[in-house]
């Protein structure tokens, strides 16, 4: 059964159109990657994605599950499985690490009724999947991403991820500005995830974080549309030639 | 123009239907102003001579003085719509179920207790101290300090006042200092002796002070050499009053190596004029610190000052707006260096939502012969949405060639992709929009004691509410 079902997505911010029609399933626990070139359309899918209000859907449907999400509020979304791990995550001045993350699992749970943890179970959660991605315990106490490089801002997306538990996690550009120590620990991150029976969209320039986190399916953007699906080998064939070359 | 109901028509007729049943209070000036209120103020208040002549010449310099052509819009204010005076009495009492339900629901929500609830509301008489209070008393007491309502310090240290009194707010320095100057009633007065240190913030165990809170009180606040005292006024829970001004004046004097920290949280009912003033003096090595919190109100103008006039004196201003709906929060601060090597910092940080509008409004001066001065100004202001605004107008004099001065201003029109940030996490819109201006105020909000604290952040949450499209 498909978790997600973009048909014929039709995108435009400020007048202007940016996504041409992307068709795209993604089946439940399902790994799929998106490449494109900058501007081929894949932040601004990852952001309609997730309900951004500066994109405007003017034709095409998402669907969830059977749920018709296109015009869902961004929390809507979240409640339902989604998350987006921002190419450039926000800054929260003022607001913990701590008490931001809290506030979004009870959240989750209000929307899913279930009895949010306690303060004790969530801290002990908080603090073995700070453990697993490496991350101090002193950034528990610090404002979310405010003065984070922007490993740790990767980081700290990815560890929302592994507390809030998705049923579909998309990463867009997780991989860019980062070393390679960092592609490994957020990979694992990304993969703990998965084992859980997380699908995963891996949005990338690169076949470098393709190493660590393995799709099933690849697919490439490109002017807005996806031009081009297959699997490994087509990243394979990315990097002997060009994206032209590929998608010709 | 005399009928208040002009001012805001929500809450006015909110208040036609509870409030204000004038034959319970035992004595009350009709409204207006001229010579026979104030003569009327000081034979009610038995005063001496000297203060009387200082109400009456502070009278004609109000009517001299002009309206400030800067700041909010005072065109709507009716000086014959006000009442000038009411006797506080004890058997001040309204019914709580006339008290309009969206103020009472304020007060349960913030979590205010019963017993302080009425009393805010105008019920209560008198809210009553705990014990914890009396001892406390006693402990001042034997340490020579004098904490006192104005009036009963006029009487019962009429030497200190009248050493102190208008030194440094006198009445010509601006409309609403003299019309303070005029009318003032109650306020605070409070003398903390050479050496002596203060260690519990007075006003913090028992916030709530019938004789504290008036239309025109007038604080006057000594602290000798070497002393030490944090002062706290206000609440966060909504003041309400039918009256539609508040012109208050605050003295601090700070001597050598002394430290006063003053804490101010207000928040007026949307129909009032704040037009306050309050200023220091910091002697050599004295610390002097404001920390102002301007919720509530239509429009506030306070700019709480610092005259450092001693060697290395310190300033540190910390001012704290939020303007809603029809609201104009036009704060700020002033340092003024007149000696050597002293220092401010002024912070702050404005919220304005709901089409409400802040103003930063601030002045740096330097004297001439001040050298070695160092001021830092950091404004942040938070606009919520499209329909609210903000503007920061700093004057900087600067006439010492040797200064340091360091200027930030930042406007961050949220918090929408912050906001987008927070939803996409789950958090819904309202919640999320309360913790991004919670968060953007926490470097004030950490300096207030813990209950006030508490309460604000319970505030900016209810004032939130639907507030978010």
């Amino acid at each position: 059964m498909p978790t997600l079902k973009i048909s014929n997505l039709q995108v435009e911010a400020d007048k202007t159109p940016i996504l041409h029609g992307v068709d795209l399933t993604v089946n439940s626990g399902e790994v799929v990657a998106i490449m494109g070139r900058n501007g081929s359309g894949k932040s601004t899918l990852a952001l309609t994605l997730a309900g951004h209000p500066h994109y405007t859907v003017t034709d095409g449907t998402i669907n969830w599950d059977s749920t018709n999400i296109t015009n869902s509020s961004p929390e809507e979304r979240s409640h339902l499985g989604l998350f987006l791990s921002f190419q450039h995550p926000l800054a929260l001045p003022g607001i913990s690490v701590t008490d931001f993350i809290r506030a979004a699992m009870t959240a989750h749970d209000q929307a899913n009724h279930r009895t949010p943890l306690s303060l004790r179970d969530y801290l002990v959660q908080l603090r073995e999947a700070m453990a697993l991605l490496g991350i101090p315990n002193s950034f528990a106490k610090r404002y979310l991403n405010d003065g984070f490089s922007g490993g740790e801002k990767k980081k700290l997306e990815i560890l929302q991820a592994l507390l809030i538990k998705p049923k579909l996690l998309i990463l867009d550009e997780i991989d860019s500005g980062l070393d390679i120590d960092a592609i490994k620990t957020v990979s694992k991150g990304v993969n703990t995830l998965h084992k859980t029976g997380s699908a995963v969209i891996v949005i990338t320039h690169y076949r470098r974080i393709l190493n660590y986190i393995k799709p099933e399916s690849v697919h490439i953007m490109a002017d807005g549309k996806i031009v081009k699906s297959g699997d490994m080998a087509l990243v394979d064939a990315l990097e002997k030639s060009s994206y032209d070359a590929v998608t010709a | 123009m005399s009928d208040a109901k002009k001012l805001s028509p929500v809450v006015m007729s909110e208040y036609q239907y509870g409030f204000s049943d004038p034959e319970e209070y035992p004595f009350r000036l009709p409204k207006g102003l001229d010579e026979s209120v104030v003569q009327t103020i000081a034979d009610q208040k038995s005063e001496p001579d000297w203060m009387r002549d200082r109400r009456l010449a502070a009278l004609i310099e109000f009517g001299k003085k002009p309206l400030p052509p800067w700041g909010g819009d005072l065109s709507d204010l009716d000086f014959d719509a006000i009442t000038y005076y009411i006797k506080p009495g004890d058997h001040v009492s309204r019914d709580w179920n006339d008290v309009p339900s969206t103020i009472r629901n304020t007060f349960e929500r913030l979590g205010i207790p019963e017993s302080e609830r009425k009393y805010l509301a105008g019920v209560g008489a008198q809210y009553e101290s705990e014990s914890v209070y009396h001892n406390l008393k006693e402990e001042w007491k034997a340490q020579g300090v004098i904490f006192l309502d104005s009036d009963t310090a006029l009487r019962e240290h009429p030497e200190i006042f009248k050493q102190y009194f208008g030194t440094v707010v006198p009445a010509h320095d601006n409309k609403f200092a003299a019309l303070n100057t005029a009318v003032w009633s109650g306020g605070t007065f409070l003398y903390i002796p050479k050496g002596v240190h203060v260690k519990i913030p007075l006003q913090n165990y028992f916030r709530i002070n019938a004789k504290n809170m008036g239309q025109f009180e007038r604080t006057l606040i000594i602290a000798e050499e070497d002393s030490y005292v944090h002062y706290i006024e206000g609440c966060t829970a909504p003041s309400y009053t039918e009256n539609a001004l508040h012109a208050a004046v605050v003295e601090v004097i700070v001597k050598k190596n002394a430290r006063v920290r003053y804490t101010t949280i207000q928040n007026w009912s949307s129909n009032v004029y704040n037009l306050v003033t309050k200023r220091a003096v910091a002697h050599a090595g004295a610390v002097m610190e404001w920390v102002d919190g301007n919720l509530g109100s239509k429009l506030t103008m306070k700019y709480p000052s610092v005259y450092l006039v001693g060697e290395g004196a310190h300033a540190d201003i910390l001012s704290l707006a939020l303007a809603g709906s029809a609201q104009h929060q036009d704060a700020g601060a002033k340092a003024v260096h007149l000696a050597k090597n002293t220092t401010s910092v002024i912070t702050s940080k404005s919220v304005s939502h709901s089409g409400g509008r802040t103003s930063y409004r601030g002045l740096v001066e330097v004297a001439p012969r001040a050298s070695g001065c160092k001021s830092k100004v950091v404004c942040d202001a938070l606009i919520l949405d499209p329909a609210s605004r903000s503007d920061t107008y700093p004057t900087m004099k600067i006439k010492n060639g040797t200064t340091v001065i360091e200027h930030e201003a930042t406007v961050s029109k949220i918090g929408e992709e912050q906001l987008f940030y927070a939803c996409s996490r789950g958090i819904a819109a309202e919640q999320a929009s309360t913790m991004i201006v919670n968060g953007f105020i926490e470097p004030i909000v950490k300096e207030l004691p813990m209950e006030y604290a508490v309460e604000l952040n319970r505030l900016i949450g209810l004032q939130m509410e639907g507030s978010v499209g």
